[in-house]
């Protein structure tokens, strides 16, 4: 649209080490960590302050919630790989492993969703206990991101992927930048698992 | 010689600009001015109204259940009943009152307005990092802030239950599950200006870190960059846990959750229809997590401009600028640990209050170091009295006040007597309004020159400054008095039926009528600011012959600011050093020790 360039938005500053959108992005992370920080110590006040708490295990389908931290896990992996595939300039590999990580996080909420509504027919609603609140926020607020990540990794895969012609370097940072964020929503389910599956009740 | 080059990159920038539809330009626009001025326009729109809210209320405390003249029926049965303001209306202007003021006025303006338009000048950037995530921004606060005025149409209005919104109170507020009433509107029009907020301060962290000017390192920052750079931070991290807690209570009230709700909740002698196990100070250590960080939030920009505007006008670089650094950081990290020093009477605990108020009593002295950096600054200063300049001295005794009597709520022990009375409002009043407020008037009458290439007339800035001064000081000084006198913040009847207040009601009348006043005296700064965009006499390019980097552009500055990028030689505020003559006493951060020697 304009003339100016900002600088940075491509090579790294000296001084600093970073292009932009990696500062931007970290920065957005640690007010992600904020924001899942302030559900993780509910979780700790509401829990010590409660008489009675499920285990989540009596409830919650432990088997499936395994397979969906296999699935993240991988979906992680493929996502490196995709970054790494652009790094030796070898964009078919990037299309696959970038396309495997929008499967991933795909089968993570077809999976989520059977959950969901496995729950719902047993009756199980978010008013249904403390515990049930917490599990559906948390887990509803993860899914959001995830479902924001693939937006994000289906975008990099298809239209935005023209860039790689135009501005190859911009685009393996976009990629990069979007892995980061990636990473973390990966991260937030890791933490996820144990807390509401595994952690006995009192 | 700087200045020819760019002029000619300013008419290459109009030819480039009139290309642009009126939408891309004026609208959609991703250029930081044309957004900090969006900001700016729409928070003052904001604040008026705020304040305004708070007019009306104003009557109803000064003459309780008397017919209010001519608004009274303007605004329906409902709301007034008789022209007589209802109990709940009462409430709803309270609670918005503060979330107005607060979250779409105040802050938008202090970091939205100047943040955006000024730190990228200070810098020597041509805009901000990513400037479409900057227009993002700005369209989410207005979605937000949308929300949160239709939220007075609503059946039942906007929220009653205080800026605060205290659970339970709020989550049993107009029950219904629908998503339009007033306390839901409320939580959804602050997870927008929570995501908006967000938005910015990610740009603006890596807009100071990344694009600054070659030869401006960290120590060579205008002070108001600084102030920028802390306030960001804590919008950055404190504002999550409150999107969280509104995630949480929007649950509650939507969703039938009990985050908030204690087992064996009784509401007007029924159970509450809730499986129980929640905890309603859970909420309130959410909610001050944030907001206490955000009355520094408030506050810094605030201090900034002061600084800005102070060593300008005493034409002496600012005392301590290494100390006021510092400072502004360990204040932007001590307020992250001070919050539960609002919660004092909640049954916390002795050891928890203990804790806090000593935090609180820390937090104390990094805020003055910084007044005290901002007075010593003064002397030996040859002070132009410049409108600006005004509003910036009067900053400093009013900021004073406020922040000294907060000392005895930062206490346990007085706080239990002090808690939720007038006194608190007087304080924090104090703080934000003739605090921050002045400081935001220092701020437009200063760089207004710069934004519009006109000037304002000094005479009707001098009315405004001496009217504002006068009445502002009517309304809250008062306030202490009342507040010790016992008078809960609260009443919808400004205490006349309670014994205890009688004594101290006249000045209840003293407060509205201040407050009327203050509003008369703001019309000569309406008038100045919006006839002399047009009408006012054209500025030159450094008008109050400034150093930093903002006055290096033509001005108004041109998309793209800067014609080349400058340079940095020297630190932010050299001004009166020896060897410079009277006349041009400063050296200006662009320009390399040559040319400054031989132009002095």
């Amino acid at each position: 649209m304009s003339a100016i360039e900002i600088p940075y938005t491509v090579e790294e500053r000296p001084d600093t080490g970073l292009y932009n959108a990696k500062l931007g992005v970290w920065l957005f992370l640690a007010s992600e960590v904020m924001l899942f920080g302030a559900l993780f110590s509910t979780y700790v006040l509401l829990r010590v302050g409660a008489d009675r708490w499920e285990h989540g295990a009596d409830i919650l389908n432990v088997p499936l919630a395994t397979i969906n931290t296999m699935v993240l896990i991988a979906s992680s992996v493929t996502m490196v790989m995709s970054w790494a595939s652009l790094q030796v300039k070898n964009f078919a590999r990037f299309k696959l492993f970038m396309g495997l990580t929008f499967l991933c996080g795909l089968c993570f909420l077809v999976i989520k969703y059977f959950e969901y509504s496995a729950k719902f027919e047993h009756g199980l609603w978010p008013s249904t206990s403390t515990f049930m609140a917490i599990y559906f926020t948390m887990t509803g607020l993860h899914g959001l991101h995830v479902i924001g990540g693939m937006i994000v990794n289906g975008y990099l895969w298809g239209p935005g992927a023209k860039m790689w012609k135009t501005e190859p370097h911009r685009f393996t940072n976009r990629v990069e930048v979007a892995g980061l964020y990636w990473h973390f929503v990966d991260l937030v389910w890791i933490f996820l698992f144990p807390t509401l599956y595994l952690l006995p009740g009192k | 010689m700087i200045h020819d080059t760019n002029h000619k990159a300013a008419h290459h920038a109009e030819a480039h600009h009139e290309e642009m539809s009126f939408w891309r330009k004026y609208i959609f626009s991703t250029d930081h001015k044309v957004i900090g001025i969006q900001y700016g326009l729409t928070a003052l729109c904001f604040l008026f109204f705020g304040f305004c809210l708070v007019m009306m209320m104003r009557w109803q405390l000064a003459y309780p259940g008397q017919p209010m003249p001519w608004i009274g029926k303007w605004l329906g049965e409902s709301r007034m009943p008789g022209g007589v303001m209802a109990p709940e209306f009462y409430n709803q202007l309270g609670a918005m009152h503060g979330t107005i003021m607060v979250f779409l006025g105040i802050v938008p303006l202090a970091v939205g307005a100047f943040g955006n338009y000024i730190v990228p000048l200070q810098i020597g950037a041509q805009d901000m990092a990513f400037p479409k995530l900057n227009m993002s921004s700005y369209w989410v606060y207005f979605v937000g802030g949308v929300v949160m005025l239709a939220s007075f149409f609503v059946p039942e209005g906007a929220a009653q239950s205080g800026w605060t919104s205290y659970a339970p109170l709020s989550v049993i507020a107009t029950p219904a599950k629908s998503l339009f009433r007033g306390q839901t509107m409320w939580l959804i029009g602050m997870v927008f200006l929570i995501t908006s907020s967000l938005l910015g301060s990610v740009n603006f962290i890596t807009t100071i870190i990344q694009l600054r000017a070659k030869g401006l390192t960290f120590m060579r920052l205008p002070f108001f960059v600084w102030a920028q750079l802390v306030t960001a931070f804590l919008l950055l991290l404190a504002f999550p846990p409150l999107e969280a807690a509104g995630v949480m209570q929007l649950m509650d009230r939507v969703a039938g959750t009990s985050f908030f709700l204690p087992s064996g909740l009784v509401v007007s002698g029924r159970a509450w229809p809730a499986s129980g196990g929640g905890n309603a100070l859970l909420w309130q250590h959410l909610f001050w997590f944030l907001a206490h960080p955000e009355v520094y939030v408030l506050i810094l920009p605030g201090m900034g401009i002061v600084g800005e505007v102070i060593a300008n006008n005493t034409r002496k670089p600012l005392w301590g600028y290494t100390s006021l650094v510092w400072a502004v950081m360990i204040l932007g990290f001590l307020s992250f640990i001070v919050w539960a020093h609002h919660m004092f009477l909640t049954g916390m605990g002795t050891a928890i209050s203990t804790f806090f108020q000593t935090t609180t009593m820390i937090i104390s002295i990094p805020s003055i170091v910084i007044l005290t950096a901002l007075i010593l600054s003064l002397w030996g200063g040859s002070i132009r009295f410049t409108v600006p300049m005004l509003f910036a001295l009067a900053f400093l005794p009013m900021f004073g006040i406020g922040g000294l009597t907060g000392l005895p709520l930062g206490l346990a022990t007085s706080d239990i007597y002090l808690h939720d009375t007038y006194y608190v409002i007087g304080h924090f009043h104090y703080v934000v309004a003739p605090g921050t407020i002045f400081a935001m008037f220092a701020g437009i009458y200063y760089w207004y020159p710069k934004v519009t290439g006109r000037k304002l007339n000094d005479t009707l800035g001098r009315i405004h400054f001496w009217g504002s001064l006068l009445f502002i000081n009517g309304i809250f000084m008062p306030m202490f008095i009342q507040g010790m006198a016992g008078v809960s913040r609260r009443l919808y009847d400004g205490g006349t039926s309670y014994l205890h207040a009688q004594h101290v009601l006249g000045l209840n009348k003293m407060m509205s009528v201040s407050a009327w006043c203050l509003a008369l005296f703001q019309i000569p700064f309406i008038l100045n600011f919006f006839w002399h965009m047009w009408a006012g006499r054209k500025a030159e390019e450094n008008p109050w012959d400034a150093t930093t980097l903002e006055w290096a552009t033509p001005t108004p500055p041109p998309h793209g600011n800067f014609a080349t990028v400058p340079t940095v030689y020297r630190n932010p505020y050299e001004y009166s050093l020896p060897g410079s003559e009277t006349h041009k006493d400063f050296y200006p951060q662009w320009e390399p020790d040559h040319v400054a020697k031989a132009r002095a």
